[in-house]
């Protein structure tokens, strides 16, 4: 692999000024890096550079060793072996101390605020005040407003974090690690809190920081995203590198293959849906209360048909939560009605609901979907193992037939798994959640809740997954597919509602998908708004 | 005797004063605990810091009649007590609610062997005196030179100590960072601040704040110790941080109102008005548990309450 050719596409133009980049960072090189966790290999010797002026995309699966490798260099993990090189110098980077101190900033998926701060009190935090022992927050508001508009990232400097909405939260810890001097930036899949249009001027600010000689890390699982924004590219697979390439002449199908291992499928056919199936989920103006107290979901009316997967967009928090909890039965509507199959059946018990032919795929599975310590088939029969099929009598468990039936869901759903009795923790996130897939259509449900369905799981069992459903759409089953990533929403679904502030704010039928226009809606841009511009 | 004049009998100036004095050990203990708390640490082992800090200061005391070496002791012996609690939760990660059990215990039990092998017999001691401010303390209209005037030196610091801690939470760097780490210690730490060091440092304080609030009971408002001299005061002390929502001034208007039942009791059956004492004995802990009830949830609420801390979790 020649990088030879690679040429920065940015001139070196340094801009010095008395904060933003005091610590040069030429290059970096990362060199044999090897973690092991108890059990675990997740490093296996990666070898990974990173030079000013550019970004250099980190892309690989979830579990492939990217965050690992970022947490290494910022000073959370300790490497088992293997050397990090500053400028040429050897170094060791024990804590984010050292790190911070030699110029490196990261931006973690799950951000670092303390949420009852002020933006100003989070920047402040673990700096040297200019008055001593005392706070100076008036002097860090100025310089936040002045970076803010440098960057064109809007923040107010007094709001506390938690009034704030994730993109914000986002342009926070960013000006945050500029504030502190930061010449090389590290994001961790960035975008997955985004709508495509804050996506975008995120690209837009990492380019012109990069212009200016910061260098950018940019961790993604994404394929169109990283192609969009990169200078080149680092693909892990499994805790090695697969190989580091230059953007230019790479693909999205070349991407995923190295990133999976053999060739995979990026996109389905979805046959038109068959007959105009009856309705069997209706929802008629259903509220219900946020974990924040306020109403979460605001009146949200839908109907989905047999036969019809109805997909959910939004960014993360605006009410699609609770409206798979609403529908599953585990969050109480405060008015409206839930109608499954023609019967109403808001607020009864997910027991009910499971017979009336609902099934739920919760958006956390380790906490809603499975017990982490229970062994793979008593997952398999958390919510069945009242059923005859499963005990003695009525009394107790018949733990040969939950291991056989176990056993066979293991085998349709090519589960990986040492056994029935392995405690499901130990397997990895798209196994368990096929497992969790297995275990709500064993009951042939009429209306399917998918929420999330692969959040978290590898391109494999994503496939799997997507094809799962599809085929579920061919047996009738109504589905709701909830989701924060607008691929999947759009790849699969026959129409696409849009949620933002709670409430259903748009609707798009197949055929007149279009991401700014679904993006749009998910920033909270009115319908008639749109129309008005157009 | 009419309604008005038992009312008169009860509400008087002198039952203000007592109000004032009571709050002193509550205050000090639970402003202590507040530290503690806001950096995400429970100490339910105040009541054993207290009854050895009000042990050691009065045995100081009764050895060098020498009323700051018996507060040097109770600082010392509180401060070395927060000490092991912060080793225990911070360093060991243990079960922040059975250790501080034990620390209780421990204080309870080593204070009385303490007193019965050294001391013996009950001995009273010269506590401190009460201070009177020049000029203040002469003020007749409704006894407001006696009530506020007109006590000892561990009073007026008690409430001292409500501003200072309000100021060093709201506007220093280091309660910034004792805010931080009670409510995101992740956050805290990648930003360079030492999750560690803070809950020492805040333990520590609360150790030294709950060996004085003890100190205040033996050498400035009894000037007695006895077993158990402190009858659960630390744990009210906990519960009051509760109440007043991790705010010092809610803490002292808790600590306030616990120590007016509390003279109040005093004064209703010094008047001699038919009340079982038992009634008045269990008030203070109802109201504790009411409070606690309806002090649910709040944005202040440090979140990482009892939650040991872990890089890379």
């Amino acid at each position: 692999m020649g990088f030879g050719n690679y040429r920065t596409p940015h001139s070196y133009g340094y801009v010095m000024t008395e904060r933003s980049s005091p610590h040069a960072i030429q290059s970096l090189e990362m060199r044999g890096v090897v973690k092991r966790f108890p059990g675990v290999m997740a490093l296996k010797g990666v070898d990974f550079d990173v030079r000013a002026g550019e970004i250099h995309a980190l892309l690989g699966e979830n579990g492939a060793g990217k965050s690992t490798l970022m947490k290494i260099l910022y000073g959370l993990y300790q490497p088992t072996d293997g050397e990090i090189v500053l400028n040429g110098t050897p170094v060791t980077i024990h804590s984010p101390h050292d790190s911070i101190s030699r110029g490196i900033g990261m931006i973690h998926q799950h951000f670092m605020l303390v949420p009852s701060l002020t933006v100003a009190e989070n920047v402040a935090l673990g700096m040297k005040s200019g008055r001593g022992s005392m706070l100076d927050l008036k002097q860090i508001a100025k310089a936040l407003n002045e970076l803010s508009e440098r960057y064109n990232l809007k923040i107010d400097p007094k709001r506390p974090i938690w009034q704030l909405a994730v993109g914000e939260q986002q342009r926070v810890e960013i000006i945050r690690a500029l504030y502190r001097g930061a010449a090389l930036l590290i994001l961790d899949e960035p975008t997955a809190v985004l709508t495509p249009q804050e996506s975008d001027h995120l690209f837009t600010v990492l380019k012109q920081m990069a212009a200016e000689g910061h260098a950018v890390i940019f961790i993604s699982h994404k394929l169109h995203e990283v192609l969009a924004i990169s200078n080149r590219i680092t693909v892990l697979r499994d805790g090695a590198r697969v190989d580091t390439i230059p953007t230019v002449g790479a693909t999205k199908l070349s991407l995923a293959e190295m990133m999976v291992g053999r060739p995979v499928v990026l996109e389905y056919e979805v046959p038109p849906p068959a007959a105009e199936g009856v309705v069997r989920l209706k929802l008629e103006a259903v509220s219900a209360m946020s974990e924040r107290g306020d109403l979460g979901l605001r009146e949200a009316a839908l109907e989905v048909r047999g036969g019809e997967i109805l997909g959910v967009a939004g960014v993360s928090g605006n009410g699609q939560h609770e409206l798979a909890e609403v529908i599953a039965g585990m969050r109480p509507a405060v008015n409206g009605k839930i109608i499954i199959n023609g019967a109403v059946s808001t607020n009864i018990t997910p027991e009910v609901l499971r017979k009336r032919g609902v099934a739920y795929i919760p958006e956390e599975r380790m906490i809603d979907g499975v017990v982490g310590k229970f062994t793979v088939a008593e997952n398999y029969v958390l919510k069945t193992h009242g059923e005859k099929t499963y005990t003695r009598g009525g009394l107790w468990l018949n733990m040969r037939a939950v291991a056989n039936a176990c056993r066979k869901a293991i085998h349709n759903y090519e589960i990986k798994t040492p056994g029935t009795d392995t405690p499901i923790k130990n397997l990895s996130g798209g196994n368990i959640q096929k497992l969790v897939l297995a275990r709500e259509l064993a009951e042939n449900p009429g209306v399917l809740i998918a929420a999330q369905p692969t959040r978290g799981v590898d391109i494999g069992a994503t496939e799997y997954i997507h094809r799962r459903l599809l085929d579920e759409r061919a047996k009738g089953t109504a589905i709701l597919l909830i989701s924060e990533d607008l691929d999947e929403v759009m790849a699969l679904s026959d129409r696409i509602i849009v949620m933002y502030e709670g409430q259903i704010v748009g609707e798009v039928v197949r055929g007149a998908y279009d991401v700014r226009h679904i993006g749009a809606l998910m920033a909270g841009v009115t319908a008639e708004a749109l129309e008005d511009s157009a | 005797m009419n309604i008005l004049e038992v009312l008169g009998s009860i509400f008087t100036a002198s039952v203000a004063a007592a109000t004032l004095r009571l709050a002193t050990p509550y205050l000090f203990a639970a402003i202590g605990e507040t530290f503690a708390q806001r950096s995400g640490l429970l100490n339910l082992g105040v009541d054993g810091i207290m009854l050895m800090g009000a042990f050691s200061a009065f045995y100081a005391v009764l050895m060098t009649g020498n009323l700051l070496v018996g507060l040097a002791a109770a600082m010392i012996i509180g401060g070395l007590m927060g000490l092991a609690m912060a080793f225990i939760s911070v360093t060991l990660k243990a079960q922040q609610g059975i250790s501080g059990i034990g620390l209780y215990l421990f204080g309870l039990g080593m204070s009385e062997l303490l007193f019965q092998t050294l001391v013996g017999t009950p001995k009273s001691i010269q506590g401190f005196p009460p201070i009177y401010i020049p000029g203040l303390s002469d003020i007749q209209f409704l006894g407001i030179g006696r009530i506020f005037f007109s006590q000892n030196i561990l009073v007026y610091l008690a409430f001292l100590s409500v501003p200072v801690s309000a100021f060093i939470f709201n506007r220093t760097n280091f309660g910034l960072k004792i805010r931080a780490v009670g409510q995101n210690p992740a956050a805290a730490d990648a930003m360079d601040v030492s999750v560690t060091r803070v809950r020492y440092a805040t333990q520590i304080i609360g150790g030294v704040m709950a060996g004085v609030a003890g100190a205040s009971l033996s050498i400035a408002l009894l000037d007695v110790f006895q077993q158990n001299l402190t009858g659960g005061m630390g744990f009210i002390a906990v519960a009051l941080v509760y109440f007043g929502r991790w705010k010092p001034l809610g803490v002292m208007l808790g600590a306030l109102l616990f120590s007016f039942v509390n003279a109040l009791q005093l004064q209703i059956s010094a008047v001699g008005i038919q009340i079982p004492p038992e009634f008045s004995t269990m008030a203070p802990y109802v109201i504790t548990i009411i409070a606690l009830v309806f002090a649910g949830k709040q944005s202040e609420r440090p979140t990482a309450l009892t939650v040991p801390f872990q890089r890379g979790e």
